[in-house]
């Protein structure tokens, strides 16, 4: 492995002033009465804050030649052999449901607008494989991916994508919104951006689980992860929350998927600096930046991210790169991006080096991988065909969670539930 | 749902003209160049006449530099320039705060909203700094040049964030004009006079017509007056009014009416604030029942308003209440958009429950 040093990523030197000076109220008081039990980070003498050290731990990638995957000395994997195939079946997962969504919206079976994840599949399954079930995943529109990697069944994503109403959100998020209380998928979010403070609350739920209400587990804090794109990195919300999640060490990790394009809009002609990574320092968090087109890297990374947030350590901001190769939805017809550019991330397809390098290293034979493509084939067909053979949600589902009492429409003039009346939902106001 | 082309109605509409228009010398209205577009082209052409005329304009938002993902603005990046049709980082809050400050300083900025869903974080920047501009400081600045353009509605597999309609908030803002064209002709009228009126405007856009809608539209530059209803259909048993999209519908609706023997008086209401109370209430006086039709869930959607101030000027005239056939008051839904959306038979049953109320 080259010179990237993610497994020794320090805390930021910090040099605040902890005086009697310092606003009450802005350390987490609420929590702690000792920073002690979870403040790891050293505080110097009253310093001038402004005298902080730009802090980030980055990869070669950044200096180095975009050349395939480096991996490590043949007789040296860096995973099992468990491990590795779990990572493999997981992105052929990914990869073939995406494909076969892909499919099926050209056949009329989904609709509306789908955002597929065929080339990312490194930075999902490289993240949520560590996780355990209590841990939270939030996302983007480009959402299915994390939500199979989470563990929620192929079978109701699909469903939930086709409309049906043993989708996971009962037919009512649709492509944009997976959401699973048992996976602890806290959704897919049309809108950029706005996933991240509600993983920011999510977090910092977690943190008072554990310290205040003392529900400790063993293993640390419950972790959330973030995951949201390079245009989302200017918005507003990305930086008021990199503020409050640092401000409160909270346990959550902000994953970047850098892939370059914001539908149209290169991100480097709307970024001033276009070094994501570097906006975690100015907060004072780790920032990091990994090759997203491989796994086995990011993996490495979110390790030692995850164990930093369950330490209590606080977040990291970690900035992948990778790349769509599809448009940014099905009915963006890609014509503004690059052959070559295109080409040169075709070339570090996350699953053929992953394949490569398990068979580099003897980890597992050709056939093997083989028969686990067939098993995901298998896996996708049969969820396609639960999703097909699956009823559509009934229409009084329609007046159902708009507020938790579905009573909460009160009464209508004919002194009777409004959500019973039928010409309630025939829209039109009592005549 | 395809709107066929549409005679451009002459009655009932005026039509601004100015000194500099392509067809100088034709005085007759009927043998001005025109050629049937879609509403995107209608739009587009509307921005290209903004920025021919005016150095200072600037077209900015999402993705407008490569045309904009409905393709209005194809064309204006390499005919004017980067440095006045240019993309913005995905930031509505800062989008919007930029425009107000272009705009103060005496630009013509015509910012540009993907999609209406978005809007909400640049809510803050319209309500309490655009609206206010003028007011509080004593007309020292104001920021009228500010048009805001948003396609809204809905498309027919949007789901919550691709479809809502929004425009009741806005009306809810003295200080904000709102705009809603329903065809391209009128598009491209109303949108010249919303980025020439000097208050900011918030322009709303029927996306489901950006295709759908083919129109006959004069290649000049023309302006439609804003806060003027139209009566698009004359009738004297009911008035319908709506805006938008919806004006299909509802027109579909007056057919079928017809056809009972029911004959409906048809409103576009083309500016929403200040809205033409003169032209609903003459037109309520003289049938004496209203029914008012929008996307929006119809709880607090602007159908109340227009309800409100009618029973105040036209109380002892009315026959019956005044109907709303809105949308319901639930999230905008996904598989469910055909059960929520107020369609013709839900319009054309509130019609026959007001007339034999």
């Amino acid at each position: 492995m080259a010179a990237f040093s993610a497994v020794k990523i320090p805390p930021p030197q910090f040099t605040t002033v902890r005086s009697s000076s310092q606003r009450p109220g802005s350390s987490p008081a609420h929590f702690a009465h000792s920073p002690s039990a979870f403040n790891s980070i050293s505080f110097g003498s009253a310093k001038s804050v402004r005298s902080r050290p730009l802090f980030a731990v980055s990869s070669d990638v950044v200096s180095s030649d975009k050349t395939k995957p480096a991996s490590s000395s043949a007789s040296n994997p860096a995973v099992t052999r468990e491990v590795a195939l779990e990572l493999y079946e997981d992105m052929v997962l990914g990869r073939a449901f995406e494909d076969m969504c892909a499919q099926m919206y050209y056949r009329g079976k989904m609709f509306g607008f789908v955002h597929l994840y065929n080339g990312q599949e490194a930075v999902s399954t490289g993240f949520i494989k560590l996780l355990n079930q209590s841990d939270k995943v939030v996302s983007t529109y480009r959402d299915h991916v994390h939500a199979l990697s989470k563990g929620v069944p192929s079978r109701e994503v699909m469903a939930e994508l086709f409309g049906k109403a043993t989708g996971c959100c009962r037919g009512q998020g649709g492509s944009m919104h997976m959401f699973s209380a048992a996976h602890n998928v806290l959704g897919g979010f049309a809108f950029i951006g706005e996933g991240i403070p509600v993983a920011t609350g999510a977090a910092f739920s977690a943190k008072y689980h554990h310290e205040v209400l003392k529900q400790s587990k063993p293993e640390g804090l419950d972790v959330t992860l973030a995951f949201f794109g390079d245009g989302t990195c200017n918005n507003g919300q990305f930086f008021e929350c990199l503020n409050m999640a640092q401000l409160w060490k909270l346990p959550i990790i902000f994953v970047v998927e850098n892939n370059l394009w914001a539908i149209g809009m290169s991100h480097l002609r709307a970024t001033s600096d276009p070094e994501i990574w570097k906006k975690g320092p100015a907060f004072g968090m780790p920032g990091v930046h990994v090759d997203g087109m491989d796994v086995l890297k990011v993996r490495e990374v979110a390790q030692e991210a995850i164990a930093r947030a369950r330490r209590g350590e606080g977040p990291t901001l970690v900035e992948c790169e990778t790349y769509r190769f599809r448009g940014h939805s099905l009915a963006d017809p890609d014509e503004l991006r690059k052959p070559d550019e295109k080409a040169h991330y075709a070339a570090r397809d996350p699953i053929i080096a992953l394949k490569k390098y398990i068979i580099e290293h003897g980890l597992a034979s050709e056939s093997e991988l083989k028969s686990i493509d067939k098993k995901i084939d298998d896996v996708v067909e049969d969820a396609v065909e639960f999703a097909d053979s699956s009823p559509l949600p009934p229409r009084t589902q329609l007046l159902e969670n708009v507020f938790a009492d579905p009573k909460g429409f009160g009464i209508g003039p004919d002194g009777k539930y409004r959500c019973e009346d039928p010409l309630f939902t025939q829209g039109t106001a009592q005549v | 749902m395809a709107m066929a082309l549409r005679k451009i109605g002459k009655d009932g509409i005026s039509i601004w003209r100015r000194g500099f228009s392509s067809t100088s010398g034709l005085e007759s209205s009927s043998s001005r160049d025109a050629t049937p577009v879609n509403l995107f082209t209608a739009i587009n052409q509307a921005l290209h006449i903004a920025l021919d005329s005016d150095p200072r304009s600037y077209v900015f938002g999402e993705d407008v530099s490569f045309g904009g993902v409905f393709r209005c603005t194809t064309g204006l990046a390499e005919r004017f320039g980067r440095q006045r049709v240019f993309n913005t980082p995905l930031c509505e809050q800062g989008i919007a705060g930029f425009a107000i400050g272009l705009a103060a300083l005496g630009n013509r900025a015509i910012a540009e909203i993907q999609f209406a869903d978005y809007i909400f974080p640049a809510f803050d920047q319209l309500v309490n700094e655009a609206a206010k501009f003028r007011y509080r400081s004593g007309n020292e600045f104001n920021c009228g040049g500010l048009t805001i353009r948003s396609p809204y509605g809905a498309v027919g597999h949007g789901g919550h964030y691709h479809s809502q309609s929004p425009e009741a908030f806005f009306c809810h803002v003295p200080g904000l004009k709102v705009v809603i064209p329903r065809s391209p002709y009128q598009a491209k009228g109303l949108l010249l006079a919303s980025i020439r009126d000097p208050n900011p405007v918030v322009f709303f856009e029927p996306k489901w017509l950006y295709r759908l809608a083919v129109e006959e539209v004069p290649d000049a530059d023309y302006m439609l007056p804003l806060s003027q209803a139209e009566v698009i259909r004359e009738g004297k048993d009911i008035t319908l009014v709506g805006w938008g999209a919806q004006l299909s519908i509802l027109e579909q609706a007056c057919e079928d009416a017809e056809k009972e023997g029911i004959s409906c008086e048809l409103i576009d209401l083309r500016t929403l604030i200040p809205w033409d109370k003169e032209t609903v209430e003459a037109s309520v006086s003289k049938t004496g029942r209203l029914l008012v039709s929008h996307e929006a869930p119809v709880t607090g959607g602007f159908g109340a308003e227009i309800s409100a101030s009618i029973i105040e000027r036209c109380f002892l005239r009315l026959e019956a209440p005044v109907a709303r056939v809105c949308g319901l008051d639930t999230p905008f839904p996904l598989v469910y958009e055909p059960f929520y959306m107020p369609t013709k038979n839900k319009i054309l049953d509130a019609i026959k429950l007001t007339v034999n109320y």
